[in-house]
């Protein structure tokens, strides 16, 4: 097999599986080609006069409507996170019609779908392409799979639907309202999740798409967030999973005295560098730093009278109380996390449902992430060149999706990594992450329980820091502090067998991932 | 019991097979190698060449491996074969020096149970100006001897975790079984302080004293340089807290114990405190009588951030200088409440300033604003100032 150094260093095959591969040449090279506008979808047959007939009556009708063959490919969206019923429901039943070799495409997985573990190992399912988590990827890393998964960001995923990379046969969308058009929203509901976005690529380049809900109501189904011109069946069930796990309750905020002391740190950054002033945006994920250090900025937003134009990300309620008390003109939202966000999706007109293109789209003429002035994002591992991974842990096995990290690393101004030095005795900064998911050239700030580290090509970055008096380190020394409190890890043992490929927003391969041994 | 985060189990068996190790760890394909040399070495300090350890790991450091193979050892009944280690924690620790008063800033006590390893390492950053490893309360019977041996380890290997914090280890009580032996596992590596609960009298100081004493010289430690504090926590205590301050040069503050106190005297805890008022007036009283810190209790509603501002500023207002923590959240609203205000240094400065002019003029006598500078405001101003100066360098606090 021949094998290509791509632009960080690591060896790419040429090819897998007959797909040439092309090697990472850098976070935004020039002379990409682009599409910017999504492609038109499938074509299907002209529908009859009068009105159309697309409600299953149950299961083995909408199966025998979408049709699937073994080595096809099916999808599903992760808005109803742990909660989610449809997805493990699909999977065996089309087993049970002896359909194998499925590659599933969801935009990430939980805890829930280990069950899939089964299904992998029975060789239903061959591979996966999208996001992974868990039990699902040991089991890649173990070498469970036949065929070699590929992990890709929001926005990638979206541009691999649109550009034909990823062909969908059937898509398989949870919605928590629809009506037997096939329109559909998340805001409504017994099982309601808030956005409905992450299907919407699917939606429209699916050759089959399905929409199964447990709330069906009349045609006009309104708000539309999957438009019913783009499906052709849907199915009504008793339920399509866990209210209580779909939405937690309230969100509240981490009593880690760690995670706080970084939160506090990083607010510290973002206003006393300047990147805090009226009309500035952010985004935080709902983890337990980011919100903590969302909860301080609002604090020095509101000491200094400062207001943000909007908040980017996935939703919760401590968002949305800022943006009811004024501190922020609107929410752009992917994901909501409580039922607080959920009902502020539904009511709030400046809480606006966004999609992996108008978020994150590598070949958008700018997406909503390269408004941002700051994104705070996480990681399980960082190197001295500032290379983040956040798709396996440290034992090489892959624990982790991408979700919009990436996307939102190489759009926002200034990308902050929040990370404890060390968790449980494994260190954070090594000298070369095990995967690469996130280059270097877009990451600017590491911050720890132990200082912050400012990436050498980010001077602007660090004379702004110097001069507020912020605990600067260099990211090596921050190595070797804590090296001497955990020891030095050994490597853990891989074999040759590439198991999964790490893709980059615009398909070019970032890295390779191994089998586990 | 189930392995906790950054902790492991471990047992020992007895056979007459070559000492082996088996090892179920999260982290065992980056640090397994690691640990099983650090509880083959630990073994060795026990001269133990035979059995089988079997360890259940979560991630624990390898000073702590090596404390829960020696506490599995001892229990086996298994003596060290080599000497206790010093302080090769890399810090050297003398936090008195750093002040020119006689005793350090002590607005925050933050106590760190004594068996929970994972605390330990970032215990240091908060800015917390004592901390106190905690033998006692926090550690139940059953694990006294893991706890004072992962202490005597933590302080052998990683001070540097610490910080700049007073180290303290509150021992169990010296009249009881095990504070003694909690003690002598110290002995080549005392603390800053030792904190002392339950003294119900100067007897109880008097034992500790001289423990320290033999222990000092033992370690080649200057005599007297180990601060005892004291904790009274029962109606006797709180009665005889003055010949307990004035026992020994050794002391340093004074302490009181609500919680227990409460308990002791069959009162109900209520939210002013009203209960312990009398008491708590009394330990500033005898602790000020005899020229050492009053320290109060601690607050245990960690999400009541309004009442524990507030209880703050009323030990403050009491003359307590400092209270206890549990967790490091608090930090921040006990050093606003300790801290002198601005308007006090602001003062402190003027009385400073006229005492010099006073001086340099050959006056006898200084005044500000018509009223004489007597000796006791004079000396206070000073105190101010230099607890001003000291706290402006060692605040974690936000000044930006």
């Amino acid at each position: 097999m021949k094998w290509n150094a791509n632009a960080l260093g690591r060896d790419i095959p040429e090819s897998i599986d007959g797909r040439i591969l092309k090697p990472f040449r850098g976070a935004s090279p020039a002379d990409q080609d682009g599409t910017g506008r999504a492609r038109g979808g499938p074509v299907r047959p002209v529908p009859a006069r009068g009105k159309p007939d697309k409600l299953a009556k149950h299961w083995d009708d909408l199966l025998d409507r979408m049709d699937v063959r073994s080595g096809e490919t099916i999808s599903f969206h992760h808005h109803l996170r742990d909660g989610d019923a449809v997805v493990n429901e699909v999977v065996e039943r089309l087993a049970a019609r002896g359909i194998r070799d499925l590659t599933i495409a969801p935009t990430a997985l939980f805890p829930v779908h280990d069950r899939l573990v089964s299904f992998i190992e029975s060789g239903v399912i061959s591979k996966v392409e999208g996001s992974m988590n868990g039990a699902v990827g040991v089991a890649c890393s173990r070498g469970k799979m036949r065929g070699v998964s590929v992990l890709r960001s929001h926005g990638g995923r979206q541009r691999a639907v649109q550009d034909g990379d990823l062909h969908i046969d059937a898509a398989f969308i949870a919605a928590p309202c629809a009506d037997p058009f096939g329109n559909a929203n998340g805001v409504l509901g017994k099982s309601a999740c808030g956005p409905l976005t992450y299907p919407v690529p699917d939606s429209l380049c699916a050759s089959r798409v399905a929409v199964i809900t447990d709330t069906l109501t009349p045609f006009p189904c309104a708000p539309r967030s999957i438009v019913g011109g783009n499906v052709d069946a849907v199915l009504e069930v008793e339920s399509i999973g866990d209210a209580s796990k779909i939405v937690s309750g309230t969100t509240r905020l981490t009593r880690s005295p760690t995670q706080l002391l970084i939160a506090d740190l990083t607010a510290r950054f973002i206003e006393t560098t300047g990147i805090m002033r009226d009309g500035f945006s952010f985004q935080a994920g709902a983890g337990g730093i980011s919100l903590a250090a969302v909860v301080f900025l609002a604090e020095r937003m509101r000491a200094r009278g400062v207001k943000a134009s909007f908040a980017h990300g996935g939703a919760t309620g401590i968002l949305v109380g800022l943006l009811e008390e004024g501190l922020l003109d609107a929410i752009v939202d992917l994901q909501s996390f409580d039922l607080e966000a959920v009902r502020s999706c539904r009511e709030n007109n400046r809480h606006i449902e966004s999609t992996p293109f108008d978020s994150y789209g590598p070949k958008a003429a700018a997406c909503a992430a390269s408004m941002l002035d700051v994104a705070i994002l996480g990681a399980t591992e960082i190197d001295l060149d500032f290379n983040v991974n956040v798709n396996t842990h440290s034992d090489g096995l892959l624990l982790h999706g991408i979700g919009g990290h990436t996307d939102a690393a190489a759009s926002a101004a200034c990308t902050i990594i929040t990370v404890p030095s060390f968790r449980k005795r494994i260190p954070i900064i090594r000298e070369r992450v095990t995967t690469v998911s996130c280059p270097g050239e877009v990451v600017d700030v590491i911050v720890t329980e132990r200082g912050l580290s400012v990436n050498p090509r980010r001077p602007d970055l660090i004379s702004r820091a110097r001069a507020a008096g912020l605990p600067l380190v260099e990211i090596g020394d921050l190595m070797n502090d804590v090296r001497s409190i955990t020891g030095i890890p050994d490597e853990p043992e891989f074999s040759d067998r590439i198991i999964a490929l790490v893709e980059w927003r615009d398909g070019t391969v970032i890295d390779v991932i191994r089998q586990a041994l | 019991m189930n392995v906790r985060k950054s902790d492991c189990l471990v047992g020992y068996a007895e056979s007459d097979a070559p000492l082996s190790v088996r090892l179920d760890s999260s982290v065992g394909a980056l640090f397994g190698r690691k640990i099983k040399a650090g509880a083959e070495a630990t073994a060795a300090e026990y001269g133990v060449d035979r059995g089988e350890l079997t360890i259940i790991d979560d991630g624990a450091l390898d000073y702590v491996v090596s404390s829960r193979v020696e506490a599995a050892l001892r229990r086996a009944g298994y003596k060290k074969a080599t000497a206790y280690g010093k302080n090769s924690g890399g810090k050297t620790h003398d936090v008195r020096k750093r002040h020119s008063s006689a005793q350090p800033w002590r607005r925050s006590r933050l106590y760190l149970p004594g068996d929970q390893p994972d605390l330990l390492p970032n215990s240091g950053l908060f800015g917390a100006d004592c901390l106190i490893l905690d033998l006692e309360d926090s550690v139940p019977p059953s694990r006294k001897i893991e706890a004072r041996i992962l202490a005597r380890r933590v302080l052998e290997t990683h001070q540097d975790f610490f910080g700049n914090a007073e180290i303290v280890v509150r021992i169990n009580p010296i009249s009881g079984i095990w504070g003694k032996d909690d003690l002598w596992e110290l002995s080549a590596v005392l603390p800053d302080a030792v904190l002392l609960p339950k003294c119900e009298s100067s007897a109880d100081i008097d034992a500790l004293a001289a423990e320290l004493n033999t222990l000092e010289a033992q370690s080649g430690r200057e005599i007297g340089s180990t601060v005892i504090l004291a904790l009274v926590e029962s109606a006797r205590g709180v009665l005889l807290s003055l010949a307990i301050a004035a026992a020994s040069p050794r002391v340093g503050a004074l302490c009181f114990g609500a919680e227990d106190f409460s308990r002791d005297i069959g009162a109900r805890r209520t939210k002013n405190g009203g209960e312990a008022l009398y008491a708590r007036q009394a330990v500033v009283l005898a602790a000020k009588a005899s020229g050492v810190q009053a320290l109060d209790s601690v607050y245990s509603d960690t999400d009541d951030d309004a009442g524990f501002t507030a209880y703050c500023e009323a030990a403050r207002a009491m003359g307590f200088d400092g209270v206890g923590l549990v967790h490091p959240r608090q930090i921040a609203s006990a050093h606003r409440s300790f801290d002198p205000g601005a308007d006090e240094i602001d003062e402190a400065e003027r009385i400073v300033a006229s005492l010099a002019e006073a001086e340099v003029q050959g006056l006898g006598v200084a005044s500000l604003d018509g009223k004489m500078i007597d000796a006791p405001v004079a000396a206070r101003a000073r105190l101010i100032l230099e607890t001003a100066r000291s706290g402006a360098s060692r605040s974690n606090g936000r000044k930006n």
